[in-house]
Formats: C-alpha cells, sequence, structure tokens
C-alpha cells in the first residue's frame, strides 16, 4: 500500500465528474486558473477542488498545479447574520412603529443596544427624552437603504473586489469581515493534458490475470522510496546467534562438545582437581557463590580424591607440591561453578578412566559464575568459551598452531602470545589480537598447557598432554553487534528492539 | 594479579638506559609483564582527591606493573630489575648465600605451645649492616605490603616483622597471652596500650581493621619479646614502637609468624633475597635459629637452591639442550647440561618458589626463547565431532520457535528468592530451589527454578514495545535432587509468553500443539500429549491445564494470575507454556 499515494484510494465514480469538469474548465481558460475560482463556478466547497487536483496529479502529466496563496474576504458569524436578517440599525429601524417606542423597550431588543446608536448617527431615528411616561424613539425618514447588508452580501458572494478597501476594513473593525489566507493552485495544463479521464490501476489482481484486462490497463507507477512492511516473524537473541556460530566452528574442527548442564559444582571439581590450592583468591567469598543448601557434595571418586590431596599437601609426580594442609571440608563446598573448565576436570578423569587412553577433542560455551562488582562490562553470570585437546605429544606449538585456527575462523589472523600465571596451566598464555579500530592489540583470551599435577593424579598416561584454551562469549558479541553496556545484551532489561534488528552473525566477515 | 609502582627514571637508572614506553611495553609483554598504567601521584592524587589536593604531590612520571601472581620475586623495584637484568642478559644472577654472624651467635626465637591455638609457626632471619636510602627503605616497606596482601593472603597465613636489631636484645620468644595482659606502645603511637584497648582502638583504622577478624576472637593473642619483656609484635596486627626501623637502620631483625608454615619460609626468603643487596656483603643473610616448643632447633631463613632434572624428551622447543640451558640462565635457573648430555640439570634458587615442576622450567625456557618464535604446528589428532544430544535439540527448537514467531530471550540463571515464589504466588519451601549463601545483593538469592519470571521481567523492560510480545527462551533452570554427587542438577526448560490485550490462550496452546508436531509426538491419551486442567496459583483459575506426553507431566500452560502479571509490573492479560524437554531426548 505504501508504494501507491493514498489519494488514489479515493477515486471512484461519483469524483470521475468533478475530475472531468475541472480538466474541462482548465482546456476552456489559457494560461491557467485558480481552484478557488474553479471551486466557485462549480459551486462545490474548495477541499472538494483541491482533492480533485491532486487525484488528477497521480494520474500522470495531465496537469501541471502550482501551489500558490492568496488573501481573500469572508463574513464572521455576525456578518453572516447581517447579511441574512440586516444590519443591526436597519433591524432598530424596522423595529420602531408610527407611534414610535419606548427607549428602554428598544434597548431590550436583540440588537437594540449597537442598532440604536448606529441608526441615531445615520439620522434614522431621534430620541424624544421629554415624552411622557419617558424618553421615546421615533423614526426621522420614511424608508431606509441598508448598505451595510448590501456589502456583505456583495462579499458573500466573491465580489468582495467590488467593495473599496476602506469599506472593507471599517466592516473588519465592525468585527463583520476577516481576511482569510487561503492556499490554492494555479492549474495549467500539463503535456499530457486531456479532459478525459483514464482510470490508472493500483495493483494487478486476479480477475485482470484470468480476462486478459492487464493489457488494456494502465497502472500506477510505484513510489521506490518508501520503506517495505517488516516481516511478522520471530528473531533469535544475538548472544545466542555467536554462541551457535562458535560451536559450529568448534565441529567443523572436529571438537565434541561437553555436558555442561551442571551449574551446581563442589569445590573439588571447580578447583582442587585442577590443582588450585585451598587458599587461592578466587576461593573466596568476594570472588566465587557458595551454596547454603545444598551445602557439600558426596560421593567423590575415593582414590582420585586421595591422589589429589597428596599432590596439593605433599606433592608427587615430579612436583613439589603445595605443601599445605589440604581439607576435604573445602572440597566439599558446593558453589556455582566459576569455570567451565570444572566440566573439562570431569571429562578428564573420564577418559582416563577408559581401559585405553584415547585422543580427544572436546569444547564447551555455557554458563558460568562469579561473585564479582557488577559494571559496564561485568556481570554475575556469563558464557564461557572453552577448547580442549589432549593426545599424546602435544606441544606449546601446537596450542598455538590450533589458536590461530581458530582464531582464523573468527576472521582474526594476526596473533601474539604473552606469558601469563594459571594455577592450572603451565606454560599459560594470553592470546592477544591486532585490533585495527584501536590501534593496539588487544586480549581475546586465555590458553595454556594443563599442569602435570592435574593430569597425573587423574590417571592419565604420563606421556599425554592437554592443551586448553578459553574466552568469554560476551566480548566477541558485544564487539561484533556493537553494544557497549552489557545489561543491553544480556538479561531481561535487554533492549527487544535490538533483538529485533540484529543481522545474522558471521563472524569471519 | 598484583600491581608494582616503579619510579620510572629510577627504574632506567637501575636498568642502566632509558626505554620509551612503547620500548619498556614489548620487554613487559615479553617477559610477561603488563605496564598498566603511566602514571604520577599527582595524577593520582588529582583523579581521587581532585586537583586542588594534587598540587603539592609529586609528578614523578611512576610505572604501574602487572605481575603475575606466582611471582612473589618480582614485587619490587630490586627484584624487577635483576629478573629483567638477567633476562637481558646484562648480568648474572646473584648467588644468594646464608651466612653464619661473625661472633658466631645467631639470633634466637622461641617459640612457646601457646601459639599452637593461635599461630603457630614462626621463622625468622637478620640483614646486617644494609643501607637505606630513602627509596630504598620506601621499597623495603612496599614489599612486605606487597607480600601482605597476595601470598600472606592478607595476613591470614603470614605477618611479617621487621625490627630494628640494635635496640633489641635476643632471644627472642614468640608466645601466646590474653589480650589484657598484653601490654606495649604500638608502632607510631606514644603511649602504651592493652591489647584489649588496642583492639577497638583499630577498629577505625583504615587499614588495620581488616586485620583485626583474624585473632579477634581468640582466647591468647600472638606476641613476640625481647630478652627485657620489650614487644616486638603482636602479629598479625601491628609491631611495637621501640623497635622500628628508619632510614638509618643497620642491622633488621625480620621475623614471619604464620598459620602455613610453607609461606612463611617462602616469604622470609623473598624479604631476605631481595633486600640483601643492600648489606655490605651483598646477597648475604645472616641465620637466626629457631626453637620449637618440642625443643626441636631449626635454622631460617632456607634460603637453598635446588636441583632439578630436566628431561629432554619433554621439551616443546626443538633446540639443542645447551640452548635450553642457555635461555633458563637467563630466566635466573642457573642450568647445565649433563655429561651424557640427555638431561638439563637445573639450579632454583630461593626466589623462584614458583617453580615446582619440570614444566614450570619448561615454561621459563619458552619465555626465553620468546613464545612467538615458537614455530606454530598442526597436531595430528584426528577424531570425529559430536553435539551434546540435548544442546542439538535445544539448537533445533531455538530455531523452530522463532520460525513460529517468537523472539528469543536471554535471561538470568541466578535471582530472588521473591522472583521464583512470591511473586508467582507459590510458596519457597516447594520450590526445590538451591540457596547462595553469599549473595551480594538479593538479586543473587537463588538459582531459578522456572523461565518464567525472567520472561516476565524482559516483558516488563520492553512495554513500551508494540503488542502483541511474543517471547520464548530455551535453557536450564536448577533443581535440588538428591541422587547427584552436588545435590542439584539442571534441567533444560522451554518457556514462552504471550503478552497482549486478550490473554491469548489459543496462541499459547497453538504453540505447544507446534512443538509437539516439531517432536513427533500426536495428540492422544496413551502414546501421544494431551492438557488436562489443573490447579496452579500461578495461573488465572479455570484457565490452567497440566501437559501430559506419553502419560507423564512435563510442564503447564495457561492464562497468568491476574496478580502474578501485577507483581512483575505489567498491565496486560499474558499466557504462558512452561515445559521440560529432556523427556524427548
Amino acid at each position: 500500500m505504501r508504494y501507491t499515494k493514498l489519494e488514489v484510494g479515493f477515486l471512484n465514480m461519483a469524483d470521475t465528474g468533478i475530475l472531468e469538469s475541472l480538466l474541462r474548465l482548465v482546456d476552456k481558460v489559457d494560461g491557467g486558473i485558480d481552484s478557488q475560482v474553479v471551486a466557485s463556478s462549480l459551486g462545490v466547497d474548495h477541499q472538494v477542488v483541491v482533492g480533485a487536483v491532486k487525484s488528477v496529479q497521480a494520474l500522470g502529466e495531465v496537469i501541471e498545479a502550482e501551489q500558490r496563496s492568496s488573501k481573500h474576504w469572508e463574513l464572521t458569524g455576525e456578518g453572516q447574520e447581517i447579511a441574512e436578517q440586516g444590519s443591526h440599525e436597519a433591524r432598530v429601524f424596522k423595529a420602531i412603529p408610527e407611534e414610535g417606542l419606548s427607549q428602554s423597550q428598544l434597548m431590550k431588543l436583540p440588537s437594540g443596544k449597537v442598532g440604536f446608536s448606529k441608526a441615531m448617527s445615520n439620522k434614522w431615528i431621534h430620541l424624544d427624552k421629554g415624552h411622557e411616561g419617558g424618553p421615546r424613539v421615533f423614526r426621522m425618514v420614511e424608508s431606509i437603504e441598508d448598505v451595510v447588508r448590501k456589502k456583505l452580501q456583495q462579499v458573500q458572494m466573491g465580489h468582495s473586489s467590488q467593495l473599496e478597501e476602506k469599506e472593507k476594513n471599517e466592516l473588519k473593525k465592525r468585527k463583520l469581515l476577516t481576511e482569510v489566507t487561503v492556499k490554492s493552485y494555479w492549474i495549467t495544463k500539463g503535456s499530457n493534458f486531456s479532459t478525459i479521464i483514464t482510470k490508472q490501476e493500483t495493483e494487478l489482481t486476479p480477475e485482470m490475470i484470468a480476462s486478459g484486462s492487464w493489457k488494456e490497463k494502465k497502472f500506477k507507477p510505484y513510489n521506490f522510496d518508501a520503506m517495505g512492511v517488516a516481516p511478522d516473524s520471530g528473531h533469535l537473541h544475538p548472544l545466542m546467534k555467536v554462541r551457535t556460530q562458535f560451536r559450529q566452528i568448534f565441529l567443523e574442527m572436529g571438537f565434541t562438545e561437553m555436558p555442561t548442564n551442571n551449574f551446581i559444582e563442589s569445590s573439588f571439581w571447580n578447583f582442587d582437581s585442577l590443582f588450585q590450592p585451598q587458599q587461592h583468591p578466587a576461593r573466596d567469598q568476594h570472588d566465587t557463590f557458595f551454596l547454603s543448601d545444598p551445602a557439600v557434595a558426596h560421593d567423590f571418586p575415593q582414590d582420585y580424591l586421595e591422589r589429589v590431596k597428596k599432590v596439593h599437601s605433599e606433592g608427587g609426580y615430579g612436583s613439589q607440591g603445595y605443601k599445605y594442609d589440604w581439607k576435604i571440608e573445602e572440597a566439599q563446598k558446593n558453589i556455582l561453578r566459576t569455570h567451565t573448565t570444572a566440566v573439562s576436570a570431569r571429562m578428564l578423569y573420564k577418559l582416563a578412566q577408559q581401559e585405553e587412553f584415547t585422543p580427544v577433542k572436546y569444547f564447551s560455551i555455557d554458563r558460568v559464575f562469579r561473585n564479582e562488582t557488577l559494571d559496564a562490562t561485568h556481570l554475575a553470570e556469563f558464557h564461557q568459551i572453552e577448547g580442549v585437546v589432549a593426545d599424546y605429544g602435544l606441544t606449546l606449538g601446537d596450542l598455538m598452531g590450533v589458536l590461530h585456527q581458530f582464531f582464523t575462523k573468527l576472521g582474526i589472523t594476526k596473533l601474539r602470545f604473552k606469558p601469563a600465571y594459571n594455577p592450572y596451566t603451565e606454560p599459560s598464555m594470553e592470546v592477544f589480537s591486532y585490533h585495527k579500530g584501536l590501534n593496539k592489540w588487544v586480549e581475546v583470551g586465555n590458553s595454556g598447557v594443563f599442569r602435570p599435577e592435574m593430569l597425573l593424579p587423574m590417571g592419565l598416561p604420563e606421556g599425554v598432554s592437554v592443551i586448553a584454551w578459553g574466552l568469554s562469549l560476551e566480548r566477541p558479541t558485544m564487539i561484533k553487534y556493537g553494544i557497549n553496556n552489557i545489561r543491553e545484551l544480556v538479561g531481561h532489561k535487554v533492549n527487544l528492539q535490538m533483538v529485533y534488528d540484529s543481522p545474522v552473525c558471521r563472524l569471519d566477515s | 594479579m598484583p600491581t608494582v609502582s616503579v619510579k620510572r627514571d629510577l627504574l632506567f637508572q637501575a636498568l642502566g638506559r632509558t626505554f620509551t614506553d612503547e620500548e619498556f611495553d614489548e620487554l613487559c609483554f615479553e617477559f610477561g609483564l603488563e605496564l598498566d598504567e603511566i602514571t604520577s601521584e599527582k595524577d593520582i592524587i588529582s583523579r581521587e582527591q581532585g586537583d586542588q589536593k594534587a598540587s603539592e604531590a609529586s609528578d614523578v612520571v611512576l610505572y604501574k606493573i602487572d605481575v603475575p601472581a606466582n611471582r612473589y620475586d618480582l614485587l619490587c623495584l630490586e627484584g624487577l630489575v635483576r629478573g629483567l637484568q638477567v633476562f637481558k642478559d646484562k648480568m648474572e644472577a646473584p648467588r644468594y648465600s646464608r651466612v653464619n654472624p661473625l661472633n658466631g651467635d645467631p639470633q634466637r626465637l622461641i617459640i612457646t605451645g601457646e601459639t599452637a591455638s593461635v599461630r603457630p609457626h614462626a621463622v625468622a632471619a637478620v640483614l646486617r649492616n644494609i643501607t637505606f636510602t630513602p627509596e630504598r627503605y620506601d621499597s623495603f616497606i612496599e614489599l612486605q605490603e606487597k607480600l601482605h596482601q597476595n601470598i600472606c593472603r592478607r595476613r591470614t597465613l603470614v605477618a611479617i616483622g621487621t625490627h630494628d636489631l640494635d635496640t633489641i636484645s635476643g632471644p627472642f620468644t614468640y608466645t601466646a597471652k590474653a589480650p589484657d595482659d598484653i601490654r606495649f606502645k604500638p608502632l607510631n603511637q606514644n603511649q602504651e596500650y592493652s591489647a584489649t584497648q588496642l583492639m577497638g582502638f583499630y577498629k577505625t583504622d583504615s587499614h588495620l581493621r581488616h586485620y583485626l577478624h583474624i585473632i579477634e576472637d581468640e582466647p591468647l593473642y600472638p606476641v613476640i619479646y625481647d630478652s627485657n619483656g620489650i614487644v616486638l609484635s603482636m602479629p598479625p596486627i601491628i609491631n611495637g614502637d621501640h623497635s622500628k626501623i628508619s632510614v638509618n637502620t643497620k642491622n633488621v631483625f625480620i621475623e614471619c609468624t604464620a598459620t602455613d608454615l610453607t609461606k612463611a619460609k617462602i616469604v622470609l626468603d623473598m624479604i631476605v633475597t631481595m633486600f640483601s643487596e643492600h648489606c655490605d656483603q651483598p646477597f648475604t643473610v645472616e641465620e637466626a635459629e629457631v626453637v620449637y616448643p618440642d625443643g626441636r632447633m631449626v635454622t631460617y631463613p632456607v634460603c637453598i637452591y635446588l636441583c632439578m632434572l630436566l628431561r629432554l624428551c619433554i621439551c616443546t622447543v626443538l633446540i639443542s639442550s645447551e640452548s635450553i640451558a642457555q635461555l633458563l640462565t637467563r630466566m635466573c635457573l642457573k642450568s647445565e647440561v649433563t655429561s651424557d648430555g640427555a638431561e638439563i640439570q637445573v639450579e632454583i634458587p630461593p626466589t623462584r618458589s614458583d617453580v615446582i615442576h619440570a614444566c614450570d622450567i619448561m615454561e621459563d625456557a619458552a619465555m626465553a626463547y620468546g613464545f612467538n618464535n615458537i614455530t606454530r604446528t598442526t597436531p595430528r589428532t584426528y577424531t570425529v565431532a559430536n553435539q551434546f544430544p540435548l544442546n542439538k535439540l535445544t539448537e533445533l527448537l531455538r530455531l523452530d520457535l522463532a520460525t513460529a514467531g517468537f523472539t528469543e530471550a536471554l535471561t538470568f540463571a541466578l535471582c530472588s528468592q521473591e522472583d521464583i515464589a512470591d511473586k508467582l504466588q507459590k510458596n519457597l519451601k516447594d520450590t526445590k530451589a538451591v540457596h547462595i549463601s553469599n549473595p551480594k545483593t538479593a538479586e543473587f538469592q537463588v538459582a531459578r527454578t522456572t523461565l518464567l519470571p525472567g520472561l516476565l521481567k524482559t516483558l516488563a523492560a520492553n512495554r513500551k514495545m508494540p503488542l502483541p510480545l511474543k517471547l520464548f527462551e530455551i535453557s536450564d533452570v536448577v533443581l535440588r535432587d538428591e541422587s547427584t554427587d552436588v545435590g542439584a542438577r539442571n534441567s533444560r526448560r522451554l518457556c514462552a509468553v504471550y503478552y497482549n490485550k486478550t490473554p491469548g490462550f489459543e496462541v499459547i496452546h497453538g504453540l505447544l500443539d507446534r512443538v509437539m508436531q516439531l517432536l513427533e509426538v500426536k495428540p492422544g491419551r496413551n502414546h501421544g500429549y494431551y492438557i488436562q486442567a489443573a490447579e496452579d496459583s500461578t495461573y488465572f483459575p479455570g484457565r490452567c491445564a497440566e501437559i501430559f506426553s506419553h502419560g507423564k507431566s512435563i510442564g503447564r500452560l495457561g492464562v497468568l494470575h491476574p496478580d502474578v502479571i501485577n507483581s512483575f509490573e505489567l498491565t496486560m492479560p499474558c499466557s504462558a507454556l512452561d515445559i521440560d524437554i529432556e523427556p524427548f531426548l
């Protein structure tokens, strides 16, 4: 509907008469005609003519219409009353009989006050103040000519030009006339002028197709500058669209998805199994959400737990250990997992229980929780993306090679690595990529080789190394979709318009 | 990650050259440090307290450098310079040694049995003939503070006391006494207080109040006396004023009391290795004896070099063993290839407590080689990818729900108790929710047990959007479950809401029919799905039905109760669908 002009919708058979009358008038005059004149010649309201002009314009180059504004005189409400019933003074004159009328009675007439003084100054009537029974008014002349009414009637008939400016201004002063500005059109013939209307069709109809009548019809041109109608559809959330792409990348690289549907984790799997000491600041109340119900976990693989305890408190597997008093009570504490690496630990332990080791590539993208101070880029929960490869003889070069392949799929090809510290990986590397917009290296992820103190107690064979990396899902999404405040992306305060408007997600372009 | 702040010019002077900011940043990057900020005291004060207060402050350029959390040897200018100089081959790593005092009688610290209940460990050492300058003195104090904040875990594990040895006389006694029995003049105060008074006095101290809790409720407080009964310190709170050190102090007695002996040894080693540089005999530290309640005597600091053998098969860099030995030497890990060439013998200095396994050594070799000089390779690991079936089903359903005209929301897994109970007109006890013990605000009291509150809050935040609003989410809720090791499990739910001027039960019912069609479940009583009128306080009476699939209840749908609509600050009728999708795996 928005492609064709609305006015055409009003075009019907009844209107066609007006259109053709208009065109005949335009045909008769040389050099053009004002729409006001058309209205008075056809005896219709000016607005009807304006509508007709627009309808004809919509048909193509039949006419040209130039908008003008003109001033003209119009009767006020009081002026109209006078044009119909006569001026106040004339009405006063008529009300006075031969024998005169008492002044008090005259004043009670609707036109009394104004009419009396005007008729007095016109010398149509006189006042006998000393008359017995009170002041009395008498006619002074036989007959009068009601000039005011006549002038107003002239204006009413559209002949205001016959009056002098002075006269019109006087009537304006009496609030009988007012000058109004009227927008009108100066109508001239167009290049395709014709006095016959050929109706243009707006749309192709099934009937036209059936009858073949479309061949004879003229079709109204479309307005291609208009926007289309938005399709009635549902939308996927942008963060989830990015998640889908990351899943896709991992699957393309042959990685198997880990079951991360366990937000509640024991400190044992979240920290201890990763060789993260029990006094580590990450295990503090300020960083981690602990549970009050259910507060503790049970059923740990007992022999594995003993090996974990030993490597923390005494060392072993070539390690000095942390040499502190490892407590089961700390390990049992239930928390909201602080990283999906807790699941990687469970998966690697499970892998180690296999009769024979088989190489694996794992990934996961799921929620993790931190009891952190919230700001524009940090929430208490976010999505962690994690990749893990376990095989014999993997090297640091392999880790960098896999990261290079992974980030290339994200459209990031320029990488460099910074030594870092992480309790469960050694070496640990922060991954930086060159950001062209910011003109500097920015951190895009973390990576490392899992420590032997983590892998060997699980029972993995000695020659097996495990390389891993992680990043957040929110950060690349915020960069991708240009979002500065994380609350506009994640959580209930999301702006649904942003969800509706978000484009498809291609990470490599 | 601790941040060390050093004066740039002092740093460059010690490094023997100047750098541009970019050059220094690059050097940091290679060495695993991060030049976090370039600032000055003036900048810092003006940012925190306004320009006026800053007018008098120094505008000497400060480098704020982020140091890895396990590298305590880089927490002061002395250690940082030493590490970088050795790394850049500008100097050889110094050789730290523990020596006997010239008179042959080491200082002695006697631990009494009373300490066992509160803070059982102590270690000690002496820095003899040290020369402080104002900068060195500041650095010495700053290092103690950095150690306190990091490895000492805010003094809970270890507390350090440093004293002017010339003002006190050994042997020293480390004991524990009732708070009222301890009286002394604390550091920088003019009068004596009892320990009980001090704990009250420091309640308002912006710095010390954070440590009071460590001993506050103990019947006995730790305290160290000299042979004349002078209080050296009341760890981990405050030192005595009598033995305080100054720029002019020549001989420093260092004691560390601890609940973790391993950490105490490391902390002591750090202090003495860092500052023995300024002693008349550089890099030597005078030993002290610690006598335990059982009569056992141990000499500190440990200050020993550990030997590790590195087998070359685990090397990640394919270069010669000689080169690796050279690289390690540049990381302060003196190394030699063994005579048979198969192994490298590595000496771990007392400064490198972070090295606990051969893999730590290999990381240093890789750092010295340069991570970015290592050839990137592709592992040959051959694997076939698999999706997690639950996530695969979720992905497929999400797409089809959007195709059905519903828009995906993404709401928080944590919420308030009110959200899952009161606001839904449910009893909290019936929710099977897991509870968080340390939420900072009510928003994090529980893990959600249903996706509905999140969707309703999303509606509330988007009331200005044109109606109808049709939202869905497929995600996990958390329920208590005794059968798992942690006592809780996730449950994957599909929830959808329709919000409009009319309730639209038929819309949400139609969505259920569509979902069932997608899941290949036909309408029917026995092997299909059906809905059946149900009572549920969240829903409007008579407008709620329970959904059964293969004879098992999988969720509910209905028109929400007006009170529920109000409690989420909504104004229009709303219908909802809430089902468990795990039965369809």
